[in-house]
């Protein structure tokens, strides 16, 4: 089986000490974790996790099926690229003497649709977002005239599908009460 | 951290306001393990626990303590009265060491489902994380051996963290709990109530089996030529011996049990066709290859149940019954799968399938038998040239004295497979051993956690001279208890699985395997516990009879043959088709 880039969307409680069970999942299968993002979801009190791993299908299921064992996690899904909107951003500190020598940094700011953040004396830090095929080009022709800092973020996506997550967890709340 | 849970009560109304009382964390604790039933904690006491057994002083009426030798010995002690009692064991340490000496167990307790829950001591909650004294990372630690762990900085947290605990601990797949109370903790006062909770939303351990699963394995069952089924632990966890009989009755399909399936059937069933696995019997391993049909139930397919898996069972449908959702399809693939408690799960399937029966089938496991029996088994049963006992022998005497009724408990190696194999299991819950983790020094403590249990039953405990003196501490438990446990060490000098893997597998180079072993009825005579050593078989039966006759914990030391191998073997990584005989 061939492996493919598949992000994973994880809902849990949010409890101290989860990330690092959910991490070990990974890990203990020798599982690379390529980028990993976490933050309260639209539900007060669900967390959500999006996980990026290049791996097989098999091996991705399994990994569900583990994160679904933990008992905080409420559901794991995963995707293939093209079923997700995905993003990532990043942060270049450049050095503001370069901006002062023609206009070489405002076009490549305009062609790759990035935005300056701050201006300082030494420094100029910039933002784009994009994949990270876009955030990389980007560095590329900034690390020709100059970087003194990079960073980008985990992946966050959101699923074409529409998510049934708001639904499933109604029908725990409802189950509860008729309890 | 916030939970769900719900109040139970015999009406469904609402309860009137709970009544509090103004109490210790250390006393909840107590007051807690009341509420869930507990009569027994293993515990050993230490620094950052101390709390606790303060308050266990006066409480001594209502729980017993048993203090092992080594928190080892705790937590197998648990596991083997969680074992037979089915029901959650307890057991508690300190912090740091104390703890960490209980990650054996907990990692066993979650490969084999055992329900435990493990109460630690921790540091002050304001010098976590700054290496104070017997401080370690409890939580970090035990994140990928537990079931659920949770640490508690606070009083408050205590009541609604034990509630959880004990409904996640024993419920749908069993499995070991964490619960990490820093001092503090333990020392505060607060307003303590307790509810049971079985409710917690994003958690659902009893999935209800589906009706189109039930319907399209009771059609591959009854469409079946020669059907064979796998019987796992999860049958006497789910409580289901009975369903099973009668599903196994109604459908007439045979069947293997895997190590923790034994004595889920009795042995004398003339469907029981014997044990799965890599000492497993000829017959159950080579069908299993021959089969259209494998019905596995309650089972996840472990590594030396299926050996190579690329030629596991690839001609048949497999029909997989289980309660974890993760163990589907991991290692083999399931064509229906029931995702469901055994019990349940045949419960459903029992009016669905025919009445049926396969003379030429049971035949060929019966071939397989006869030629297990002639090369394997009728040698295992006597004395070799130099009249020295063989394992099986000194196995299969015990058997007939206890009538196939102990609770036979065992450690891990060539004696473990060879209780497995030679004791006529006909009881039920009476297998009690280290499976999925392989824990050596399991037996001694374990047995006695399952004498202390049930001590109304035999209790048999089967130990090599290697995992024996893992925990032999644990002597001083069974002879301070007075729990009879009856121990037969079956000492052949050598750390025997090992050795012959060495012999067969790495051309007798024999690397750290021999024991310079200790005079095991002094060590025994020094706790206190009354032995006895044969060499020569025709003391076997004798001995084995005042061993039994005893009133208390003995020690029969058997010296038996040095280089005896088991088999049948499936050398690892091979196929089950490649059952060796010798």
């Amino acid at each position: 089986m061939e492996n493919k880039e598949y992000t994973l969307s994880v809902f849990s409680e949010n409890k101290v000490g989860l990330l690092n069970r959910v991490v070990s999942i990974f890990t203990r299968r020798y599982v690379n974790i390529e980028s990993l993002n976490t933050s309260e979801s639209s539900m007060t009190d669900v967390y959500r996790y999006t996980i990026v791993v290049t791996t097989t299908e098999e091996m991705v299921k399994k990994l569900c099926a583990q994160l679904e064992k933990q008992i905080e996690v409420l559901k794991a899904f995963y995707y293939e690229n093209d079923e997700i909107v995905y993003q990532e951003i990043a942060l270049y500190k450049v050095p503001t003497a370069v901006f002062l020598e023609g206009n070489h940094v405002e076009k490549l700011i305009r062609a790759h649709n990035a935005r300056i953040l701050d201006i300082e004396k030494e420094y100029i830090v910039l933002e784009k977002t994009g994949h990270k095929s876009e955030t990389e080009a980007l560095l590329r022709e900034l690390e020709q005239i100059g970087i003194y800092e990079f960073v980008r973020s985990g992946r966050i996506s959101i699923t074409r599908p529409m998510e049934q997550l708001n639904n499933y967890l109604k029908t725990l709340e409802a189950h509860q009460n008729v309890n | 951290m916030k939970y769900y849970h719900k109040e139970e009560t015999a009406n469904g109304q609402a309860k009137s306001p709970v009544k509090t009382e103004y109490i210790s964390g250390a006393e909840a604790v107590l007051k807690c393990l009341l509420a869930e039933g507990v009569d027994t904690i293993f515990g050993y006491p230490g620094g950052a626990i101390m709390p606790v057994y303060d308050a266990l002083y006066d409480y001594q009426d209502q729980i017993n303590h048993i203090l092992p030798r080594h928190e080892q010995g705790a937590i197998h002690a648990a596991e083997g009265y969680a074992r037979v009692t089915r029901q959650t064991g307890v057991c508690m340490a300190t912090s740091g060491p104390g703890a960490l000496n209980l990650a054996t167990g907990i990692a066993d307790a979650i490969m084999d489902s055992v329900p435990l829950v493990c109460i630690t001591g921790q540091v002050f909650s304001h010098v976590l994380g700054s290496d104070a004294f017997q401080e370690t990372d409890v939580i970090g630690c035990t994140n990928s051996i537990s079931k659920w762990n949770c640490q508690i900085t606070r009083p408050e947290q205590i009541p609604e963290a034990f509630a959880k605990a004990f409904y996640i601990a024993n419920s749908g797949r069993p499995g070991p709990v964490v619960i990490d109370i820093t001092k503090d903790a333990q020392n505060g006062k607060f307003d303590f109530s307790y509810q049971s909770t079985k409710y917690i939303r994003s958690y659902h351990p009893l999935p209800k089996p589906k009706k189109d699963a039930i319907q399209n394995a009771a059609d591959l069952i009854n469409a079946a030529k020669k059907p064979f089924i796998l019987a796992g632990h999860g049958i006497q966890i789910a409580g289901a011996q009975e369903e099973f009989k009668t599903f196994v009755e109604k459908t007439g399909i045979p069947l293997g049990c895997t190590i923790h399936g034994l004595s889920s059937i009795p042995n004398s069933h003339p469907l029981h066709m014997g044990m799965l696995g890599m000492h497993g019997n000829y017959g159950p391993n080579i069908k299993t290859n021959e089969c259209d049909v494998l019905i596995a139930i309650g089972m996840r397919f472990d590594d030396r149940v299926t050996g190579k898996l690329s030629e596991y069972a690839t001609q048949a449908k497999v029909i997989h019954i289980e309660i974890d959702p993760s163990e589907i399809n991991k290692n083999v693939h399931a064509d229906v799968a029931v995702l469901a408690d055994a019990k349940d799960a045949l419960k459903a399937l029992i009016p669905l399938v025919k009445k049926k029966s396969y003379p030429e089938w049971y035949a060929e496991f019966a071939a397989c038998d006869k030629m297990e029996y002639e090369k394997v088994i009728q040698r295992d049963m006597q004395a070799n040239a130099k009249n020295e006992m063989r394992m099986g022998q000194v196995v299969k005497e015990v058997s007939d004295q206890t009538k196939g009724q102990a609770v036979v408990v065992t450690d891990v190696g060539q004696h473990q497979m060879v209780a497995a194999r030679y004791y006529n299991y006909l009881s039920t819950n009476q297998w009690v051993s280290s499976g999925g983790a392989g824990t050596m020094g399991y037996g001694l403590p374990a047995a006695f956690g399952a004498k202390y249990a049930q001590p109304e039953r035999e209790v048999v405990c089967f130990v090599g001279d290697g995992g024996f003196q893992m925990t032999l501490q644990e002597l001083g438990m069974c002879s301070q208890w007075n729990v009879g446990v009856k121990i037969v060490l079956l000492d052949n000098n050598y750390l025997g699985m090992v050795r012959q893997w060495q012999q067969l597998f790495f051309d007798r180079r024999y690397s750290s395997v021999e024991l310079q072993n200790p005079d095991f009825l002094k060590i025994a005579e020094g706790f206190g516990v009354k032995g006895r050593h044969i060499t020569d078989p025709k003391d076997l039966k004798e001995a084995v009879a005042e061993m039994l006759a005893f009133d208390g914990p003995y020690l029969l030391h058997v010296s038996v043959e040095k280089e005896e191998n088991i088999f049948p073997m499936v050398p690892s990584g091979c196929s089950i088709s490649d059952t060796r005989l010798e």
